[in-house]
């Protein structure tokens, strides 16, 4: 089971990297995005409220993931699919897709964490914490939405249908990211931040545990 | 009695809930209310707001319980049933939300303010107009009923610990929390309980009935595809 997971990411980041495309598009859609909101906001920066600078972030960080990991079963062929129905266990499937977007996700928050505060400066205070908070915020994400790209790939209209399904789901995480990250800004003392953490992981875990459990019931269709 | 209404063995449950719906309208609006301060009379639409969100969560949970049971026997009834159960919830829950806001214009002076509680409200309304969306736009039946399936069960086991954790970590302007004057359930009035309680019950079985009854036209729908 392990080898077979480490396996499927191994092949997914060589077919990633041979097709640079698809992860080249995605950064540069973040830097695009980043560059549209510092033109933007050109005038204040030097005074822009560490609340909307936080807000700001995460919300090019939503759109990004969620342009990120559409691909990982819309964009799947149809041969491709059978190929993978034929060879691999459903739930190493679904574990591989998770983990290599998770690490992709990570990737690509801390290069537009980096982006970002070049531009918009940096109100943050305790990097260790932010950067915690993003790996957290990562995983989470990652879960939730190649779950529902599973789910959408089954469907007409699926990219608008990914971003529907996924939403909702994603909001309660997002608040506590953003209720995490702003004690990383105000440099508040992990103590502080422990709650909305546990929270964050207790999340995580329920999410992947039950994409783990359904996702052979997409699968085999 | 048998005579009068020979249907009352098998049917007594709906003339509970027709009672149980006056009950909750009549008694709610005419009986006396403990005077607390800000709420006033308006504690009233408790019987409405209040009960329409526990019988929405009765009624999705059971649809919750249909789509499992879904998975595990995949056969057509569990998938109506788990999709009428939705419908109905999504029904209750913008009349607790249409109720709600009433409410919050009155007490608190705007339709609609920044609490979590609300806003978990409106996110659990998107996830199911989301069901809804997600349904129409598969046109296999067997693979809509499964897809279905799968994301109900996904979406409300991370609805869960956003209903019940996350106001809690937050101060909310609903009674009992946050320092305002508090009626959670624990230190109801008495007077409160005897409508609050049967009015929940009501609700929840008026919604059943509305689900059978649309569960039965369509399975004489289905029936007649079969036929034709």
């Amino acid at each position: 089971m392990v080898r077979e997971i480490r396996t499927l990411i191994l092949q997914e980041s060589i077919i990633e990297w041979r097709l640079r495309y698809a992860i080249n598009g995605i950064l540069l859609y973040l830097i695009s995005v980043i560059f549209i909101s510092y033109l933007s906001f050109r005038s204040q920066v030097s005074s822009l409220n560490p609340l909307v600078w936080n807000t700001l972030f995460w919300i090019i960080i939503l759109f990004t993931a969620i342009n990120a990991v559409t691909k990982s079963f819309i964009q799947l062929n149809r041969g491709r699919l059978i190929y993978y129905y034929s060879i691999a266990n459903p739930v190493a499937i679904i574990l591989s897709k998770i983990i290599y977007n998770a690490l992709m996700l990570m990737l690509i928050a801390t290069i537009g964490f980096i982006m970002y505060s070049l531009v918009l400066g940096n109100p943050v205070e305790d990097i260790g914490l932010f950067m915690a908070n993003i790996l957290l915020g990562a995983l989470g994400f990652s879960g939730v939405l190649t779950m529902n790209s599973g789910i959408a790939s089954k469907a007409a209209n699926s990219t608008t249908l990914m971003a529907i399904l996924s939403f909702p789901v994603v909001l309660p995480m997002l608040l506590v990211i953003m209720r995490i990250s702003k004690n990383a800004i105000e440099g508040l003392d992990w103590s502080a931040s422990y709650g909305p953490i546990t929270y964050l992981c207790a999340i995580d875990i329920i999410v992947i545990t039950i994409s783990t459990i359904l996702f052979p019931y997409i699968w085999r269709s | 009695m048998e005579k009068l209404m020979p249907g009352l063995r098998n049917n007594w449950w709906k003339l509970l809930a027709v009672i149980l719906v006056f009950y909750t309208v009549i008694g709610g609006f005419l009986m006396p209310v403990p005077r607390i301060a800000i709420v006033q009379e308006s504690v009233r639409n408790q019987f409405f707001h209040v009960s329409m969100w526990f019988s929405m969560m009765i009624l999705l949970t059971t649809s919750l319980v249909f789509s499992i049971r879904y998975l595990a026997k995949p056969r057509f009834r569990n998938d109506v049933i788990a999709e009428e159960f939705a419908y109905m919830g999504i029904v209750l829950g913008l009349l607790g939300l249409a109720t709600g806001s009433i409410w919050a214009r009155f007490t608190w002076g705007a339709w609609w303010v920044n609490d979590a509680k609300l806003n978990g409200a409106a996110i659990c309304m998107l996830i199911y107009l989301a069901y809804v969306i997600l349904r129409n736009s598969i046109e296999d039946e067997v693979q809509r009923a499964r897809i279905a399936a799968v994301y109900n069960i996904f979406a409300w086991s991370t609805l869960l610990p956003l209903l019940y954790i996350l106001p809690r970590m937050t101060d909310s302007l609903h009674p009992g929390s946050g320092g305002n004057p508090g009626f959670n359930i624990y230190d109801l009035d008495n007077n409160l309980r005897l409508v609050f309680y049967p009015s929940i019950i009501g609700w929840t079985l008026l919604g059943i009935w509305i689900i059978q009854l649309k569960v039965r036209i369509k399975e004489i729908k289905s029936k007649l595809e079969d036929i034709s």
